[in-house]
């Protein structure tokens, strides 16, 4: 963890809303993946989202910068409403930075290009401010060594790091992670995790499914259990994880934590 | 704590079924043919295109004659039953006909032989096919080439007899040498007896043993066969014997020895680089030059040979494919557990490159078998070419064309689509154990 | 030095030869070499015993003398008392020629139908799977003759589009018409428009001289070469370069400044316009085919062998392209293109910065062998009596000449050399653009 150990639970958060869901559904075919979810988000907000597989958390995220398409309710992110408006998603898409759980690097760009490609081509900014960007948050995730490296060359860790950084360079709002740390090695999780706290303690707004427990209890300052498509209980860390209300958040806690 | 209000869901939502507008015939046709104008603009040149395609293929389809002795009689019914404007099919022709697209011009009397094989194929190929099947059955699998010869050729009986003779003595040899001798050794013992044998043994005892118990049927000669027996025979031979040499010169090309994979390498590259019309004509023209003079070999066991040795090439590089997508360790193993090189090879190596190598080898195998049609350019009647020039020959059926191509194509999609469908099928099946 | 001991030395014994590891390899290789020799002797000495008893030598005089026999496309000069090299090489250029056009429809065409095949409309897709199947599934012979037949029997002759004064005063129309106004197709072949060039003269000159006019020709020796070419080619390079020089502009402006300034409109422009102002000075004009008597006069003839095996070889290799660039386009996974999206970029940039230079590494290769069969495949002339190298060196040179061993090595190794090439351009591709991995 960063040396000069800011308190997350003291940070504030503002009343601005960063992402507004409300009465949204989704379907897969017949399948009712996501029902009725109402869900604030509040600039500055670090949450984190929960549940067994098949829960919809996933698809959740990806509704908020439309990698899904909802088909009924509203989604609101930093005051566009998400419809099929390619504007608007173009405009949502370049304030949300999303990371995925399979790295999704484009292998045949080094690391450099895969940091400066977006900036370049959605920002249009000039190559030299981009690569320069582009270092400044390679330093910041610790391989600016590495730059002109292919992704094919790197470690799982190093590479999620790198997604990250290349999130990062089109300076979002808002950061939606995926299973960040499902598809490493248990001795790689830790760097990836620290890159993210140390996201968190800069004040960005986060979006997070994940099942690192540790990670929810010393970042978030709320979760989110979900089950079936629907939100079933949300709280703080202290409270979700000491006093959990609903069964399912207990049967679920269970064999997580468990063993 | 103001940024949210804690949550916790008492009753749990049912799911529902999508809005109205979102299920139902009318939202696929939206979702599908329909998302956008180009979606659109799509769906309506390929309404157009299978509206265009029917409304030719379909009336000329409904006004089918069977009943005719000629084209122009065919016409002439087609005119008086449908108008003097309308076309029609002369599936007549295909009635009349029929016989020598299957068995060329192999004597009537004689077409139970042919079939007989077919049917007798069947029970053969299965148990290679489909593995739920008692494995005993591979040794009539194993006896079946025989038999279907002395069926298709005739002559006497003892001819195979004696030939397998050979083979077992090759086993033989093989056996008592391999422990001792190695497998390339002894392998080379077995083949200098079973030549020696064949060479010198087979005719004097097989004509000897006619002799005593006289066991023959008509002879057939190799100008009689044609049509989709020949393609069925060059096929099937090349196919099953093309394998196992592309196996080895596989082996041979990634082996460490430079001579041999030199050697592998050179002929793969060579077959590879020539078209099969080449090699025919060296099977047809060449051949007479490399052998010594005066002998004289059936044509299409000359056109088989060199089939198998063009297939042999390309599945070999198939195969190397599924040896390089192996995994190192999967040879370390092999060699860690004691095995020898034949050893790992034949129970870790093998089975699983040509696991993987299954869509590639069956895609060559389909290859091989539209290739059996180039035959035609050496003076055997395969069906498409050889047999067809026979049909529009006949002063009866001159100028009839769409029907004698679709009826041979039709029956070659039918068996290279299935080849392709089994290949799929199987590759699922052996999917089980593999991520 | 006590303790270093070298290794005991064995001393030789025969089985070594097979079981120590030392020698085994040499010794089998030992064996495979001299059977293999035996082998090639033994098919050297029946070789010549054969040739001596048929009274023939082995030797390529006999392609130094006249070929005596007409070819009936010639893509430079040829008469039949040219050398029987000279033959071969015609028919070689013709074997490249219908090779390349095979190459060039097949290529638009299976890509066409291999992103089709994609497509979410079910119709399109539907129709171009069944498309891929019917024409992977049927030998590629049945489509050569197909196209062959139809050509031949279903096109009419060139008296049909005659229309005789009594047609005309009858008010009919001739029993056929030309494609577009420009195009014949007859049962003889198909007669298309001919580009003529024309300086300083009158038009009906010009088109009254065989020749191409405009600059004229050079004649090299081997073959002539047309100047009007030559100088388009000239110009059309320069107009390339011009054009590369204004992307490398634009993509200067676009890191200096990050806003990639428009430039589709000046690349059409460099392209097209010096062009058509050089083709406009030559007096670039088309000759089209006019029925004359029983034929038609002027205009260039295709024969239907050519547009046959041409046309029946692109359809069936289109088939095979189109799965290689579904296979190629599905290889990259979703992923690529959803962080694409999530970066917010839009799906054209996407195709063209993240997915195609993807694909086109796992297209390419099997791309390039699918040519290489389409080469191998137009030696299927045969079928439709296309003259090219197999119709002319193996074919009626060796027949005439009974060469049957040199014609068929020659032939084999011009087959094998093309293949080589094209190989060897594929490995240097599959080098270059190979991914970078741990």
């Amino acid at each position: 963890m960063a040396e000069q150990a800011i308190d997350l639970s003291k940070m504030t958060i503002s009343d601005e809303v960063a992402v507004q869901i409300s009465n949204m559904n989704k379907w897969y075919g017949q399948f009712h993946v996501l029902r009725d979810v109402n869900m604030t988000v509040h600039k500055g907000e670090r949450i984190v989202i929960c549940g067994p597989s098949g829960s919809g958390k996933s698809t959740l995220i990806r509704c908020i910068n439309r990698l899904e398409e909802h088909q009924s309710g509203q989604i609101v992110v930093d005051g566009t409403e998400l419809t099929n408006d390619l504007k608007n998603i173009d405009k949502v898409r370049s304030e949300v930075g999303m990371v995925f759980q399979h790295f999704n690097l484009f292998p045949h760009l080094t690391i450099l290009e895969n940091c400066t490609l977006a900036p370049i081509w959605v920002r249009k900014i000039p190559k030299r401010e981009a690569e320069e960007t582009a270092m400044h948050f390679l330093s910041k995730v610790k391989i600016p060594d590495q730059a002109h490296k292919y992704p094919g060359q790197l470690s799982g860790g190093q590479q999620q790091r790198v997604a990250i950084a290349r999130s990062l360079c089109m300076r979002p709002r808002i950061m939606l992670f995926d299973e960040p740390t499902s598809a490493l090695d248990p001795e790689m999780i830790k760097e990836v995790l620290d890159t993210m706290i140390s996201l968190a303690e800069e004040g960005m707004t986060m979006l997070c499914v994940t099942h690192e427990m540790g990670f929810a209890q010393a970042v978030a300052n709320r979760v989110i259990f979900m089950d079936k498509g629907q939100i079933v209980e949300q709280n703080s860390p202290r409270e979700f994880f000491n006093n959990p209300q609903s069964e399912r958040t207990k049967l679920f806690l269970s064999q997580i934590l468990g063993h | 704590m103001t940024e949210f209000t804690p949550f916790v869901r008492k009753d749990m939502l049912e799911p529902r079924d999508p809005p109205g507008n979102q299920q139902g015939p009318i939202a696929w046709a939206r979702e599908n043919l329909f998302s956008g104008p180009m979606n659109t603009v799509l769906t309506l040149l390929g309404i157009l295109a299978v509206g265009w395609l029917a409304l030719h293929i379909i009336p000329w389809l409904m006004h089918s004659v069977w009943n005719a002795n000629s084209l122009s009689e065919c016409r002439a019914i087609i005119a008086q039953t449908w108008g003097p404007d309308a076309t029609g099919a002369c599936w007549a022709m295909v009635r009349e006909r029929w016989h020598q697209y299957v068995f060329g011009f192999y004597p009537m009397d004689l077409y139970w032989r042919p079939t007989l094989a077919f049917l007798l194929m069947l029970v053969a190929i299965a148990p290679v096919l489909y593995q739920s099947l008692p494995r005993k059955m591979m040794w009539f699998t194993a006896l079946y080439p025989f038999i279907c010869y002395w069926l298709l050729w005739g002559g006497t009986l003892w001819a195979p007899i004696v030939v397998l003779a050979g083979f077992g003595l090759f086993a033989l040899a093989f056996r008592f040498a391999a422990p001792k001798l190695g497998v390339p050794v002894s392998a080379g013992l077995g083949l200098l007896a079973a030549a020696v044998w064949w060479l010198f043994v087979q005719t004097p005892l097989s004509t000897a043993l006619n002799g005593i118990i006289p066991l023959s049927i008509r002879d057939v000669d190799s100008d009689q066969f044609g049509g989709f027996l020949l393609s069925i025979v060059i096929g099937i031979t090349a196919i099953s014997a093309s394998l196992p040499m592309g196996i080895l010169l596989a082996l041979g090309r990634k082996s460490d020895m430079l001579l041999v994979k030199s050697l592998s390498v050179m002929f793969i590259e060579f077959i590879r680089g020539v078209p099969l019309i080449t090699l025919l004509f060296t099977a047809s023209l060449l051949l007479q030059y490399f052998l010594p003079p005066g002998s004289n070999f059936d044509i299409i066991l000359r056109v088989i040979i060199l089939v198998t040795l063009f297939a042999a090439a390309y599945i070999a590089e198939v195969i190397r494919g599924g040896l390089a997508a192996l995994p190192r360790g999967q040879y370390e193993a092999a060699d860690a557990l004691g095995l020898d090189y034949w050893q790992a090879q034949r129970l870790i190596i093998m089975p699983q490159a040509l696991k993987i190598s299954i869509p590639g080898i069956v895609s060559s195998f389909i290859g091989l078998f539209k290739d059996t049609t180039l035959v035609a350019f050496v003076g055997l009647m395969d069906p498409l070419k050889g047999i067809t020039a026979v049909v529009r020959a006949d002063i009866n059926w001159k100028g009839i064309y769409w029907e004698p191509y679709i009826f041979a194509g039709t029956i070659f999609f039918l068996i290279c689509f299935g080849m392709s469908r089994y290949s799929m099928w199987l590759e699922r099946k052996l999917k089980t154990d593999h991520r | 030095m006590a303790f270093v001991q070298d290794a005991p030395k064995d001393s030789f014994r025969l089985g070594m030869l097979i079981y120590d590891t030392r020698y085994r390899s040499i010794t089998i290789q030992v064996v495979v070499l001299i059977l293999f020799l035996l082998f090639l002797s033994w098919l050297v000495n029946n070789t010549a015993q054969n040739l001596a008893a048929k009274g023939r030598t082995f030797d390529f005089g006999f392609l130094w003398m006249r070929a005596g026999y007409d070819i009936n496309q010639r893509l430079v000069d040829y008469t039949n008392d040219s050398t029987h090299m000279r033959a071969a090489f015609i028919g070689l250029l013709n074997t490249l020629l219908a090779a390349f056009v095979g190459c060039i429809i097949a290529t638009i065409l299976g890509v066409v139908i291999g992103v089709l095949r994609l497509s979410k409309n079910w119709i399109v897709s539907r129709l171009m799977t069944v498309y891929v199947e019917i024409f992977r599934n049927v030998p590629v012979l049945l489509w050569i003759l197909l196209a062959a037949t139809i050509l031949s029997e279903t096109t009419p002759q060139p008296r049909d589009f005659r229309q005789t004064p009594e047609m005309e005063q009858a008010g009919e129309e001739p029993k056929a018409s030309m494609l577009f106004g420009i195009i014949a197709v007859t049962n003889r072949g198909t007669v298309i428009p001919e580009p003529k060039f024309c300086i300083g003269k009158p038009q009906a000159e010009c088109d009254a001289d065989p020749n191409e006019g405009g600059l004229g020709v050079i004649d090299l020796g081997i073959f002539k070469v047309s100047l009007n070419l030559l100088a388009l080619l000239v110009v059309f390079g320069g107009s390339i370069f011009v054009n590369s020089r204004i992307t490398k502009q634009a993509n200067a402006t676009q890191e200096a400044t990050g806003i990639r300034p428009v430039t589709w409109w000046k690349s059409l422009a460099v392209l097209i316009i010096p062009s058509a102002i050089l083709l406009w000075a030559l007096g670039l004009h088309f000759v089209v085919p006019e029925l004359k008597g029983f034929n038609f006069v002027g205009g260039i003839s295709v024969l239907h062998s050519f547009t046959a095996l041409t046309l029946a070889l692109a359809l069936y290799t289109a088939a095979f392209i189109a799965e290689i660039v579904r296979a190629g386009i599905m290889a990259i996974s979703r992923g690529q293109s959803e962080a694409a999206a999530a970066l917010g970029l839009r799906p054209g940039r996407t195709m063209s910065l993240v997915i195609l230079p993807q694909a086109l590494r796992v297209i390419i290769p099997p791309l390039i062998s699918q040519y290489l069969n389409l080469t191998k495949n137009t030696s299927l002339a045969i079928a439709v009596s296309y003259m090219d190298l197999r119709g002319t060196l193996g074919g009626i040179t060796l027949n005439q000449t009974g060469k049957e061993l040199e014609c068929m090595l020659l032939m084999m190794g011009i087959y094998l050399t093309i293949s080589l090439i094209i190989s060897a351009l594929m490995n240097l591709f599959n080098r270059a653009v190979k991914l970078k991995e741990r």
